[in-house]
């Protein structure tokens, strides 16, 4: 009983970490370091389902929705690419 | 609730238990991570390392960082240098332990860190993140000393408040000069900026004042942006020399306040010397510097080329077409703390693309950028064709004013990521 009292425990322990997250798809990390909490200059994609952030970033791909900068940055993701990050960062529990 | 029901719950949680926490070795010693050094590198993997279930050490000797984006505006005069400062508090808070000492040196064969305390830290895996240090051999006459007198303020803090009060203190008329190395170095177009608002304080305060810009290069980044903008804001103002007109800075004298280059010396009231850099100290102690004064590194994982074990990001590494910048920092140190946390299970990392954003201010309301995207190619981190570039030539000051904005925002958001 002590044993499984100490599991369940660590259990809870490694929730507390990102343990159970699957690993994040290629260049997917790097949107934290300007989509921050919502109230900011720069949108948040907190709350954003994948098929919005796909269909977004393909129209800054296009030209079709105009930007400062996500026009550049969207030109760099093939549909697979930004498919599997739209879906990760949709997944997020605090999405960034 | 009986015994025996009470011990089918808790095995079907420790099952649970189990199916999950495989890949976060519970049961075992957790793996042991160490991080050198706490700026937008250093302390973006030690968070990120810490919440995939790596126990990480952060040695880091200031309690205090001081970010150098935005100190451009300190300098302006715009912007107060608590703005820029962040302590580990938050950090702390989440179970990494934040060493406050200097690093002295790394045995790679017995896999520890030497501490300049003497005490020795072991570690699975090492993460470099140590940043710059100034060249005080690299150009005659400029050394620790003479940087109190010619400040260069590439690292912010003191220096950055020694720049700001000589402008201050500088007379209507006076002459301040820019010396800026050849590449590599931090920020690329940190220099273009702070000449931008050093030109604007002396056009709003000092107008009759002047600043010439010694440069080691012919060609910078956002270079067209940047002097279109000097042109129409700063014209009588701003003196841009290149290497091709002599522009190089050869010596100087903090004695006569001289700047000396190829064809000309030149007399300044306020000199801002930006000498050439390298990795900092450790790298070199650590053995994974090379005669460049930087780290080359995979592009993958950034494992050092020259020891294992041992990772290096952010300013410090040779990172191929990334700049040295905060930003790239920050996405190199996620995408190096994911491979960090998968090799020590064994696993091996996967390829991932990076980003890059680098805002300037090149007056209130008026900011440009570059951004590009990047991906492991033939053994460094190359642009990905296609993508990427600078903000648009021509674009209406809305735009301009748009950037200045998202930058703030950018500075913002990525503080408190990294500190809060």
């Amino acid at each position: 009983m002590t044993r499984a009292r100490a599991t369940v425990l660590a259990f809870l322990f490694s929730m507390g970490s990102a343990c159970a997250q699957s690993p994040a798809p290629s260049g997917a990390l790097s949107c934290s370091g300007c989509h921050g909490a919502a109230g900011g200059e720069i949108p948040s994609l907190s709350g954003l389902s994948a098929d919005e952030i796909t269909e977004a970033m393909g129209a800054f791909k296009s030209g079709a929705r105009p930007a400062t900068l996500m026009n550049r940055l969207a030109k760099g993701f093939n549909e697979t690419e930004t498919r599997a990050i739209a879906q990760w960062l949709a997944s997020q529990r605090s999405a960034p | 609730m009986s015994s025996a029901s009470r011990r089918g719950v808790l095995s079907g949680a420790a099952t649970l238990a189990f199916s999950l926490a495989a890949p976060c070795v519970i049961g075992q010693a957790r793996p042991q991570a160490v991080i050198i050094g706490g700026g937008f590198g250093g302390a973006t993997c030690a968070r990120y390392l810490n919440r995939l279930g790596v126990a990480v050490t952060l040695v880091e000797p200031n309690a205090t960082y001081v970010a150098c984006p935005f100190s451009n505006l300190v300098i302006h005069g715009s912007r107060d240098l608590a703005a820029q400062q962040f302590g580990y508090e938050a950090l702390k808070r989440e179970g990494i332990v934040i060493l406050p000492e200097m690093a002295a040196g790394v045995d790679a064969d017995a896999r520890l860190v030497r501490l300049a305390s003497g005490a020795t830290l072991p570690y699975d895996r090492l993460v470099l993140s140590p940043g710059i240090d100034m060249r005080f051999d690299a150009l005659p006459g400029y050394d620790e000393a003479a940087a109190q007198i010619m400040p260069h303020a590439w690292k912010a803090g003191p220096q950055t408040l020694i720049l700001r009060s000589q402008l201050e203190a500088m007379r209507d008329g006076g002459v301040v000069v820019m010396s800026v190395p050849t590449n590599p170095y931090r920020c690329p177009p940190g220099p273009y900026e702070r000449a931008s608002l050093i030109a604007h304080y002396l056009k709003t305060h000092k107008p009759k004042s002047k600043l010439i810009v010694l440069d080691a290069k012919d060609a910078f980044s956002k270079q067209k942006l940047f002097q279109m903008a000097w042109e129409e804001l700063y014209p009588g103002i701003l003196e841009w020399v290149a290497l091709g007109a002599g522009g190089k800075t050869m010596e100087v004298s903090v004695k006569d306040m001289v700047v000396v280059t190829e064809f000309d010396r030149h007399k300044a009231d306020v000199a801002n010397i930006i000498p050439p850099q390298q990795a900092g100290r450790i790298a070199v102690a650590a053995g994974v510097a090379d005669k460049s004064g930087w780290c080359p590194i995979d592009p993958v994982t950034f494992e050092s080329k020259l020891r294992p074990r041992m990772h290096v990001i952010g300013d410090a590494a040779i990172a191929g077409a990334m700049p040295k910048s905060a930003f790239a920092a920050n996405s190199q140190a996620k995408v190096c703390a994911s491979s960090v946390a998968l090799l020590l299970r064994g696993e091996t990392p996967a390829s991932s693309k990076l980003l890059n954003t680098c805002y300037s201010i090149v007056a209130p309301a008026y900011g440009i950028s570059v951004a590009d995207v990047y991906h492991p190619a033939r053994g460094i981190l190359a642009d990905v064709e296609g993508a990427g570039g600078v903000s648009t030539l021509g674009a209406s000051s809305e735009v301009r004013a748009r950037e200045a904005a998202y930058a703030e925002s950018w500075f913002k958001t990525i503080a408190s990521e990294v500190f809060g």
